[in-house]
Formats: structure tokens, C-alpha cells, sequence
């Protein structure tokens, strides 16, 4: 039995989620994106209890788990800065967008800053090519970035979290 | 731009995505026309008379698709839309997602009075989540109304409809990765036949359309399969959306009819190219590219496009000007789909590998003057020898950026770096 549990919102969800569908195991991406939603990223731990809710083999789970991009799978910070660099984004200047990002934080791709609130990374084509460069952070997209944007962008991410 | 709108209507209003807004643009009038005047073989009929082309890509022939799920058996079947739009320069059903999404519901429900199915899912990409919020807020509303749920307009027509999203993987654009995807499955796609059509979701028959695609149903039905037929080529009819970007005044996604000149629509919708035309990729990062001198030449649509040796595909048009340097450009492209592959088919999991290394140790200067062949061979070998395309989405870039820009390629290899 895994040692984490969902609070009771989070299970009414599921249930509301599993009704979408003739077969429970349907429910599993949507199931994963609550987990870490809740616990932060998915460890198999998290995919021992979402196996168990879905009555499901965690193998079963964490190949989902691990297939798709979008489930973490080691811990990332408050705001997960996920800088487009596919083609169009690398043709209007990605490249520069995600050197400034580093020297601004101090860390590099796939590194988070020590006090825990960013982590940065390059993401595929995030589908927003007519104002690229295009960033993601979290659930958010930031478009027609430049310097002096990432500039704004960060300063009102951190007087967020303070 | 004085030309019909089809599916960009809701131009130029604010709040569009409201079931208020759609309404007085004619809303869910086709649905209630469909189901309380037409059968469901009239809908395929009326939808096999526009002409209508899968506008995920492929360009499949809308009403044969439909046309072929089995009428008379006892099972359940699904309509399922593909809004899983990851095809790299393609942004065009966001706009739809995020300012329309009831025209795709119509649409669905029209779709699935058509096939006989009583569930819908709508695929979409995770990394829209503000898009999928918008929908899951617009299906709501249409079920308060009665546009969704149990006997729709009184006609006895049961349509239910969930948001499935997806959560970054490129293939489950692919129809049957897309399947298992929503099966709860690794996003592998399988291998046909079977169709969809006949062993589909949940081993269902199952329909799969692109929003492009059931977007415009809703017009078609209200106006006609043939008025839509007139707008568009012979073979290209009605409008479509493109979506562009690169090099360009005013990047976007437009509507214009099927068979304008490429450099028409690049001039009178998207500004003019900025700088010196040096190459456009014309229907998504992996359609072969096109010279300055070839872009002049070709139409937008699905025979001119392949006359020229490459495809409409999504409708995504990069515009590159001479400061870009191609074998750089190339090399994003091999990177994306060596991440992408599934892994399930060795030319393409191996392939996209020895794409992207080769492609790589270029990029490093370390390139050597045989790779450029090299490149070539293994691309080609991938080719047709795999369960779905993205093998072939993945070599073809590779033969046709080497192929046309060879000069570019020897001399970066020659200098270790960009020639210019």
C-alpha cells in the first residue's frame, strides 16, 4: 500500500475523471497530472498509489508515467520555465532567449536555482510559432520574448512567491 | 480580406468563445438541421459533396472516412477529434480551440449523427491548457443547453463529449497513438489494418478528424456540400487555415482559399518576407523544403504542393530569409525527431538516432565531407519501413534540405561553421 493518499477533492476528481470513460484505465494521464499536481512530481511511489486507484499495474503506470514529457520525474522548481527551441523559435532567436535566461538564473538547462523556484528547460514546438520565441512557464505561455520581457516575466514571478 | 469566412468568422469580436457569440453566428443551427431534417447517410452525402480534405495532413477525403464505419453493427463507436496539433510550425487549431470551440462541438455532433456514434473525445495536446479549460467550459455550457447529453433538438440523438489531454508526445498526433493514448497506453501507434473505421477506440469503430476538419462541417451543412465545392481548386476545395511564421511582417494564422500562389498569400495576408526570400517550408517542419525559386512556382493546394515534391500537410508555412543557415535549421529538426521517435520501429528509433548524431558532430565542426551522403542513404533507408510516418517525417527533411542547399552543407563542413 503506498503511504501517500489524495485529499478528498482530489479523489472526487478522479471519480469524476473515471466517469469519462467505459474503462478506468483511461483515467491514467489525467490521474498523473492530479499526482503531480499534488506531490510535485511522480516518483514511484506516486505511481504505486495511482496504480492502486485504477486498479492497474504500476509497470502499466509508469510506462505512461515515463513516455510522456510532460510528467516529472525528478522535482522541479515553483515556476518550470520551458523555453520553446524548435524551428521557428530557433529562427526568431531561442537560442539567445535561453543564454539570457541562464545568466540571469545562474544555472543552466535542465538545472533548478537553489532557492527552489526555477528550473529551465527546452521544450519542442509549443504550437505558438507566429509569436515566437515562445516560453511556457508552468501552465502559462510568455510570447514574442526578448530580454527585456524575461526581465519583467521574472521579477513578477518572484514578488509572487514572496 | 473580402473573401468567404469559413472558419475564422469570429474575426474581429471579442468574447468569441461564449455560447452567446456563437449563436448569433449562426450556431448549432447545422446540428439542428442535421439531426431534425437529414440522415445520417444524407450527412456523409452532403459532406463527400464539398470535397472536404483531412486538414490534419494527410488530406484524407472527409465523407469516405466517415463512409467507411460499418452502419449496422452493435457496438458502440466513437467520434474522436485530433487536437493534438505538435506538427512544428503549426498553430492554427489553437485559434480554433481558444476562440471557437463551439463550432467544434457542432461539428463533432454533426460527425457522430453521421457514423452513429454517441461519444466523442477531443485529444489535446497538454501543453494547451488554457485551450483545454476553454473547451471543458464551452462543452459544459453546451450540455446546460441541451446541445449535448440525451435526445438533442428532440430528435432522439444521444452525444456525449469529453477532453482528453495529452501530455508531450509528438506521435499521438498519429491516429492510433492517439488511440491509446486515450486508452491509458503507452503512445505507440499500431499497425493497419484495421482502420480506425472498423477497430478503433476501445477496439470500436472510430472516427478521427483534425478540428480543421470538423470545424468547417458546420458551414457545409447549413450552405451546402456544393457551395463549398466552388470555393478552392479541382481538387483543393474550400478554405483552409495557414498557419505562418519565420521570416515575415505579420506572422499568424489566416484563412484563404485552397489554390492561391504561395507568394500571393505570403505578400497580401502575411506582410512580405522580411529581408531576401532564401527558402519556405510549406506545410509543416516535415514537408520537403522549397528554394526562393520554387516557392515562386507553387499554389496552395494539395496537387501543386505535390507536384512540386513536397505537401499542403497542416498548412504550416516557415518562412526562412538568407540570414539563416540551413544545415543549422536542419539540425533542429533532426534533434526534435530523434526525441520524438516512439522507439517501437528499429529504421526510425536507429534512424532518427544516426540523423541527429551525424547532424550534431556538424553542428560541432567535426563534420565529415562523406556525412552529407551518409545522411541521405539512412534517411532514405527509413523511409516506408515503418508502422506509422514519422520516419518519413524525419527523412524527409533530411534528403530535401541536403538535396537542395548541398553547396551550404560542404562548405559548413569545409569551415567547421556557418558559411556565412
Amino acid at each position: 500500500m503506498a503511504q501517500i493518499a489524495f485529499s478528498e477533492k482530489k479523489l472526487k476528481e478522479v471519480e469524476r475523471i473515471k466517469k469519462k470513460y467505459p474503462v478506468e484505465r483511461s483515467a491514467v494521464m489525467s490521474v498523473l497530472y492530479l499526482a503531480q499536481d499534488e506531490f510535485g512530481y511522480i516518483n514511484d511511489e506516486v505511481i504505486e498509489y495511482v496504480a492502486e486507484l485504477l486498479n492497474m499495474a504500476p509497470t502499466r503506470v509508469k510506462e505512461v508515467a515515463t513516455f510522456y514529457t510532460m510528467y516529472n520525474k525528478k522535482p522541479v522548481g515553483k515556476y518550470h520555465i520551458q523555453v520553446c527551441h524548435n524551428l521557428t523559435c530557433t529562427l526568431m532567436g531561442a537560442e539567445t532567449i535561453v543564454e539570457y535566461i541562464e545568466k540571469k538564473l545562474g544555472i543552466t538547462v535542465g538545472e533548478t536555482t537553489k532557492d527552489g523556484l526555477f528550473t529551465l528547460s527546452e521544450v519542442e514546438c509549443l504550437g505558438a510559432c507566429g509569436t515566437a520565441p515562445v516560453m511556457q512557464v508552468n501552465d502559462t505561455y510568455y510570447e514574442q520574448l526578448t530580454p527585456e520581457k524575461i526581465d519583467q516575466i521574472l521579477e513578477e514571478l518572484k514578488k509572487k512567491s514572496s | 480580406m473580402g473573401e468567404v469566412r469559413i472558419l475564422l468568422d469570429f474575426e474581429g469580436q471579442k468574447g468569441t468563445h461564449t455560447l452567446e457569440n456563437y449563436l448569433k453566428r449562426e450556431g448549432y443551427k447545422a446540428a439542428e438541421k442535421a439531426l431534425k431534417e437529414m440522415k445520417p447517410e444524407d450527412v456523409i452525402e452532403e459532406v463527400k459533396k464539398s470535397g472536404l480534405r483531412g486538414r490534419g495532413g494527410a488530406g484524407f477525403p472527409t465523407g469516405m472516412k466517415w463512409s467507411f464505419v460499418p452502419r449496422d453493427v452493435d457496438k458502440p463507436k466513437y467520434v474522436v477529434c485530433n487536437a493534438d496539433e505538435g506538427e512544428p510550425g503549426t498553430f492554427k487549431d489553437r485559434v480554433i480551440l481558444a476562440n471557437d470551440p463551439h463550432k467544434l462541438i457542432e461539428g463533432m455532433i454533426i460527425a457522430g449523427y453521421a457514423i452513429g456514434a454517441n461519444q466523442g473525445y477531443i485529444y489535446i495536446r497538454g501543453e494547451y491548457a488554457r485551450e483545454a479549460r476553454i473547451l471543458e467550459e464551452a462543452i459544459d455550457e453546451a450540455y446546460e443547453k441541451g446541445y449535448l447529453g440525451e435526445n438533442i433538438f428532440g430528435s432522439g440523438f444521444t452525444f456525449n463529449l469529453a477532453v482528453h489531454r495529452g501530455a508531450g508526445a509528438y506521435v499521438c498526433g498519429e491516429e492510433t497513438a492517439l488511440l491509446n493514448s486515450i486508452e491509458g497506453k503507452k503512445g505507440q501507434p499500431r499497425l493497419r489494418p484495421p482502420f480506425p473505421a472498423t477497430v478503433g477506440l476501445y477496439q470500436n469503430p472510430t472516427i478521427i478528424n483534425n478540428v480543421e476538419t470538423l470545424s468547417a462541417v458546420p458551414w457545409i451543412i447549413r450552405n451546402g456540400g456544393e457551395e463549398y465545392a466552388k470555393i478552392g481548386t479541382e481538387k483543393s476545395k474550400g478554405t483552409k487555415l495557414f498557419s505562418i511564421s519565420g521570416h515575415v511582417n505579420k506572422p499568424g494564422v489566416y484563412e484563404a482559399p485552397l489554390g492561391m500562389p504561395l507568394m500571393e498569400f505570403i505578400e497580401k495576408y502575411a506582410g512580405g518576407v522580411i529581408g531576401k526570400l532564401k527558402a519556405v517550408v510549406p506545410g509543416g517542419s516535415s514537408t520537403p523544403i522549397l528554394t526562393a525559386e520554387e516557392a515562386e512556382k507553387v499554389n496552395l493546394d494539395y496537387e501543386s504542393m505535390q507536384a512540386a515534391g513536397t505537401m499542403l500537410g497542416s498548412g504550416a508555412i516557415i518562412v526562412m530569409n538568407d540570414t539563416v543557415c540551413i544545415p543549422k535549421a536542419l539540425s533542429v529538426l533532426t534533434r526534435f525527431y530523434h526525441h520524438e521517435s516512439c522507439g517501437q520501429c528499429t529504421p526510425c528509433r536507429e534512424g532518427t538516432g544516426w540523423l541527429d548524431k551525424i547532424m550534431q558532430r556538424i553542428m560541432e565542426g567535426k563534420g565529415r565531407k562523406e556525412d552529407l551522403d551518409l545522411l541521405v542513404s539512412v534517411a532514405s533507408n527509413m523511409m516506408g519501413r515503418t508502422i506509422c510516418p514519422l520516419a518519413d517525417a524525419a527523412a524527409m527533411p533530411v534528403i530535401s534540405y541536403v538535396k537542395k542547399f548541398r553547396e551550404e552543407f560542404e562548405k559548413f563542413i569545409e569551415l567547421g561553421k556557418c558559411p556565412f
